[in-house]
């Protein structure tokens, strides 16, 4: 008898799958399904969500049958920190504050994320990214930014 | 003759001072993605089209191909020289390439790719020349049965290129088809998995999808382990190719051109494909087998030729059907519908500059590589000692301008954020993330398109065989699924994909 073992990341891929085809799904059945004649907004979404679970499940069962498991390796715990509210950052700032100040904050928080950045070379990235990226896309293709928002005592 | 008088159109297009220009631009912007490792063409494309909106859509359309096929180019670049394929079609290129360059011969190998490379997209230019137009009489014909079958194959063949599990790969098809199902309903403007917010009515915003899956979740995943890298090829003498090298890279080149050709048409992405195939067969007929994996001049003549043939070819589903062969085409789509040009079969007869005018610009756009790359290798390999983390912020900074300005939408920068660290997960839990931005584009065009079918079938789901064409593409897509399954083929699908890593 061959000793099995629990491949925990396909295990918890076919989890996220069956996760979203029940999010998905949950929410299809609340909308009108019509008939496969006529199909109502909730048809095919239904019928999508059904085939994510059967396909999550299937993902799950061979998980554990699994001769040899692989791990998943570390996780960028700093990267995710900065670099996902970057993007976020700039969204609520470049009406406030404008876009100038916008980029350089939004470049410099998106610098932190790395160790080997030090503090003044991010500082010095990001002035030369809000120097750049101002004159491309505000002067040069006239993008319609505010360069300085209504937030700055200007 | 017409081609002739279409492909003079196109080059008179294409050769306008403002659209060599831009090729110009595109082509370098490509390389120099392709040589930046951690930022794929997907990303840098999507990052971009918000800019190309300024320009005329031809303009926009032939910068936009060129930075694709440039980055096919920038990445093999690296492939050869540090062992780390900038794009994943030139992850084969890496095996044979990297050992070429330990050797010595760094400068033999990228010339070899780039002659390879020109050749190829120079005949596959003419391919896409030669075959769109009859494809567009016959794809005038499709009916939405006809589309929904192509759809289905080509989604289909997309799990063919995914690494690993192929349930996966199914899955992700499927969570990318219900994502692009978000936003009101076409027919009853029901809003659908809005969580109540009407600026998610319109659908997620595809841009945003495509900088969080690729863009985002690549940078996380670069700064796990923060690792030097070691360039290879200070000693770039020897560019040209001896005499024996170019005769034993002459076959590779005509086959590996040949099944790029061919897979590259096949909608799901055949560029990738094509590489691993042509490398498989120039091991099989080689009679030296043994000297692959240690630096074989045909397993990069052969794959490089394949790879740069399907990028071109790519195009003719795009170009005829309106479909997308991989994620970089679904953001040409996403580029031709901005600038409110439909995509599908009307393109060439309604819009012939435009039509032939990205033709043309394919071959100039390659002609300008040769020129540009042979004598600037020693540039770009300088640039590989850019350290990374000062490029990731830049990357960055250039998202979130690029996804803000394509309708000024806050919500569209939380995409972002949502979907880098959903992308970032899918990849530790080792899904590849590209069937699923093809399902994403697909999924309400093959939702209408099954709706339209059911009804005009008055409800009758028979109407998906009794069509032949429509027949034809689902025996098609029955095949493609056995044969991705077929234990024997998967042995050989999962050999190909450990060596290239």
């Amino acid at each position: 008898m061959t000793t099995t073992k629990t491949d925990r990341t396909d295990a918890a891929a076919g989890i996220l799958f069956i996760a979203f085809g029940l999010l998905f799904g949950v929410q299809s059945l609340g909308m009108e399904l019509g008939t496969a004649f006529r199909m109502g907004p909730g048809y095919f979404p239904l019928v999508l969500s059904g085939v994510l679970i059967l396909l999550g499940l299937a993902i799950l069962i061979i998980a554990f049958k699994k001769v040899s498991a692989t791990e998943m390796g570390g996780f960028a715990w700093r990267g995710m920190l900065f670099i996902l509210p970057a993007p976020v950052f700039f969204g609520l700032t470049v009406r406030g504050l404008g876009f100038v100040p916008a980029i350089f904050l939004t470049t410099l928080i998106a610098g932190l994320a790395s160790l080997k950045m030090k503090p003044q070379w991010a500082l010095v990235l990001a002035f030369g990214v809000t120097v750049f990226s101002t004159l491309v896309f505000s002067y040069g293709l006239g993008l319609p930014f505010r360069r300085f928002g209504p937030w700055l005592p200007l | 003759m017409d081609l002739i008088s279409n492909l003079g159109l196109g080059f008179a297009t294409a050769a306008s001072p403002e659209n060599l220009f831009f090729c110009l631009i595109g082509v370098i912007l490509g390389t120099l993605i392709g040589v930046l490792p951690g930022i794929g063409a997907t990303a840098t494309i999507a990052m971009l089209l918000p800019i190309t909106f300024q320009l005329e859509p031809v303009s926009s359309l032939i910068m936009l191909a060129g930075i694709y096929y440039g980055a096919q180019y920038g990445g093999s670049t690296t492939a050869i020289l540090i062992n780390m394929p900038g794009e994943s079609s030139s992850a084969v290129t890496a095996i044979d390439g990297y050992q070429m360059a330990r050797k010595g011969k760094a400068g033999t190998a990228l010339a070899v790719a780039a002659l390879g490379s020109f050749f190829a997209g120079s005949v596959a230019t003419l391919l896409v020349a030669l075959f769109a137009p009859p494809l567009t009489v016959v794809a005038l014909k499709f009916g939405a049965a006809e589309y929904f079958s192509l759809m289905m194959l080509g989604l289909v063949s997309a799990i063919a290129l995914a690494h690993g599990s192929i349930l996966k790969a199914l899955a992700m098809v499927v969570l990318g088809l219900l994502l692009g199902l978000v936003g009101d309903d076409l027919y009853t403007g029901t809003p659908r998995f809005t969580f109540g917010m009407p600026e998610f009515a319109g659908g997620l915003n595809f841009v945003a999808l495509a900088v969080g899956v690729f863009g985002i979740a690549e940078i996380l995943r670069n700064l796990e382990g923060e690792q030097d890298r070691t360039v290879l090829g200070t000693r770039l003498a020897g560019l040209f190719p001896s005499r024996a090298d170019l005769k034993r890279m002459v076959a590779p080149m005509f086959r590996g051109t040949a099944i790029g050709s061919v897979l590259g048409i096949l909608p799901g992405g055949g560029a990738v494909l094509a590489s691993f195939a042509s490398y498989t067969v120039e091991k099989r007929i080689s009679k030296t087998p043994e000297e692959f994996g240690h630096g074989a001049i045909e397993g990069v003549a052969g794959p490089e030729s394949a790879n740069n043939a399907g990028a071109q070819t790519s195009f003719i589903p795009l170009l005829t059907l309106g479909i997308p062969a991989n994620p970089v085409m679904a953001l040409m789509i996403g580029a031709m519908i901005i600038q409110g040009i439909v995509p599908g079969p009307n393109v060439a007869s309604e819009q012939p500059e435009l039509f032939w005018g990205i033709i043309a610009s394919m071959w100039i756009g390659n002609l300008m590589l040769v020129v540009l790359n042979l004598p600037l290798i020693g540039l770009w390999v300088k640039l590989l000692k850019v350290p990374y983390h000062i490029l990731f912020p830049i990357i960055m900074a250039m998202c979130s301008i690029g996804v803000y300005s394509v309708n000024s939408n806050v919500y569209d920068l939380f995409t972002v954020a949502f979907f880098g660290l959903l992308g970032y997960g899918l990849i530790k839990l080792r899904c590849e993330p590209a069937p699923l931005l093809l399902g994403f584009v697909l999924g309400p065009m093959l939702e209408e398109n099954l709706r339209r079918a059911m009804i005009l079938g008055r409800g009758d789901p028979t109407v998906f065989v009794t069509r032949p064409i429509s027949l034809l593409l689902l025996l098609l897509m029955v095949a493609v699924l056995v044969v991705v399954t077929l234990p024997s083929i998967r042995k050989k699908r999962d050999e190909v994909f450990t060596e290239a890593e």
